[in-house]
């Protein structure tokens, strides 16, 4: 685990994505589309999956309270925006993701995992059936391995466009739709996790945007992908609203934490399947009937009978927060880690996922984690920390 | 009595042969809203430039060291109950613990306050 650096080492830090094994090195940082527009917001700009991204602007407690109060608007840019085409791209790809994508109607999303051949995750991933085919959206430190493996395991009829000309932009929290219905007309018809295209800018020479409800802050929100070239003055227009403030990557970290929402490379990765990542509920009823995907043996044994390990949401008692990488115990026996943790500002106080032993993983366990040789009490606790505020079909709003 | 700094943010405000420490405005300032703290205990031995306190922000664990050797007097138990104090009030409220030095020649080695204006203006 990262034992605590000088104060003088964390200032330093500018890879804020630590010891992330799964990601290449880059050879060089790269600049996302809005990076002088984070500069003039006052960002404070980090390394992250290769590019220079803004990890804060006034401080992410503040900047995270703002989104579940108001709307955060938030680049996304680094994601890898992928579109397949050709006959048959949906039937291919369920070869490599256990979630019912030829089922997937057109303008619906589905949340899924790229899983390997021997069923471990990859990746994790939205997929939405759009006119011309699948449009995916991959994590920006292993999009490039992504694309190389869809490539290799894809048939040749089936097209791979990376669409590196467009920055993604998320408007998330309870306000987000009242700011962006002003900025683009028709977006609140929209119901989590659908999409659409819709027109923004003057009626003369009007700009398509893919746009979704959807997002990673357990907040109701929109997912906008928008030409490159046009994402500043979209990013403008946004944050023109009153309801809308710039909100960097800290407090993306801090609000998915309390949603209970895995961040990959840390609380996934290609040795963890999906019953282990209690994410089974992506594993479709089809698929589990007929099988026939990468790892299926594995993950359909996992379902019958419970996987030996799995991920889970642990309150920590008292102040002190339990991080990454701290090893948990019950009595002198180590029976898990932790692969996320940190303060929740909206919990008021530190809240941690990690893997756990069967055993010792049902909501209520009370086990102890050990952080710089001390040991804190945790327990075992339901996920979401924080309700989920989606605006669903058919709900009472 | 005089303050000291040091290359990794700390203050020392001495006097006599005891002192304060806490970490720097600049400091506070970089590593955002701090959400926990952790003082060494009364009777504590510290080594010069020895892990001797821990402040956490919501992103990051960092340790304080030691500015110089001693012995621990006092831990700022304040700050268990209110680790914000670090943000609002660094060089004052926010200390983290007072030291009584066992070598004053060790003093010599840290910057005033100019100094460390100039070393933080060149970062």
């Amino acid at each position: 685990m990262r034992q605590p650096a000088s104060v003088a080492a964390t200032l330093e830090r500018t890879d804020m994505s630590e010891e992330d094994e799964f990601e290449l090195e880059p050879i060089e940082i790269l600049e996302l589309p809005l990076d002088a527009w984070h500069r003039d917001k006052g960002a404070r700009m980090v390394e992250f999956a290769g590019y220079h991204m803004p990890i804060q602007y006034e401080g992410i407690m503040a900047e995270h309270i703002w989104t579940r109060e108001n709307a955060g608007l938030f680049d996304v840019s680094h994601m890898g925006q992928l579109m397949l085409t050709g006959e048959g791209a949906a039937e291919a790809l369920e070869a490599m993701v256990p979630g019912d994508i030829s089922a997937l109607k057109e303008g619906k999303m589905r949340y899924s995992l790229l899983l390997g051949e021997d069923g471990g995750i990859l990746d994790d991933m939205m997929i939405t059936a759009v006119p011309m085919g699948l449009y995916v959206v991959v994590n920006g430190a292993v999009k490039w391995d992504d694309m190389g493996y869809l490539r290799e395991h894809l048939p040749d009829e089936i097209t791979i466009n990376h669409m590196d000309d467009r920055a993604l932009l998320a408007l998330q929290g309870p306000k987000a739709v009242d700011a962006l219905v002003r900025v683009v007309p028709g977006v609140d018809a929209l119901y989590f996790m659908e999409a659409g295209s819709f027109f923004w800018g003057p009626k003369t020479d009007p700009e398509p945007l893919w746009i979704s409800r959807s997002g990673y802050t357990g907040e109701d929100g929109f997912e906008i992908s928008v030409p490159a070239a046009h994402a500043k003055a979209l990013a403008d227009q946004i944050c023109a609203q009153p309801e809308v403030k710039p909100i960097g990557l800290g407090a993306r970290d801090s609000l998915r934490l309390e949603a209970g929402l895995p961040l990959y490379g840390h609380d996934m990765n290609p040795d963890i399947d999906p019953v282990e990542a209690s994410a089974a509920f992506a594993v479709s009823k089809r698929r589990r009937a007929e099988g026939g995907f990468f790892g299926s043996d594995r993950i359909l044994n996992g379902l019958a009978n419970g996987p030996a390990r799995k991920l889970v949401g642990l309150s920590v008692e008292g102040k002190m927060p339990v991080r990454e990488g701290a090893p948990v115990f019950a009595g002198d026996t180590q029976v898990g880690v932790i692969t996320s943790g940190g303060f929740g500002p909206s919990v008021g106080a530190p809240i941690a996922m990690g893997y756990i032993d069967a055993g010792h993983n049902a909501t209520g366990s009370m086990l102890e984690a050990e952080v710089r040789g001390k040991r804190v009490s945790v327990t075992v606790s339901s996920l979401p920390f924080i309700p989920h505020h989606y605006h669903r079909k058919g709900a009472q709003t | 009595m005089t303050r000291y700094f040091t290359e990794d943010h700390e203050w020392i405000e001495v006097d006599g042969d005891s002192a304060t420490v806490g970490i720097t405005d600049y400091a506070q300032s970089q590593l955002g809203d701090i959400v926990f703290a952790e003082v060494p205990a009364t009777g504590a031995t510290l080594k010069k430039g020895g892990d001797a306190a821990v402040v956490e922000s919501v992103k990051a664990a960092s340790d304080v060291y030691a500015p110089v050797s001693g012995t621990v007097i006092e831990g700022n138990d304040a700050l268990e109950g209110d680790p914000a104090l670090v943000n609002s009030d660094p060089e004052g409220e926010g200390w983290f613990f007072k030291i009584t030095l066992s070598d004053t020649s060790e003093l010599d080695s840290l910057m005033d306050a100019a100094a460390y204006k100039a070393f933080v203006d060149g970062l």
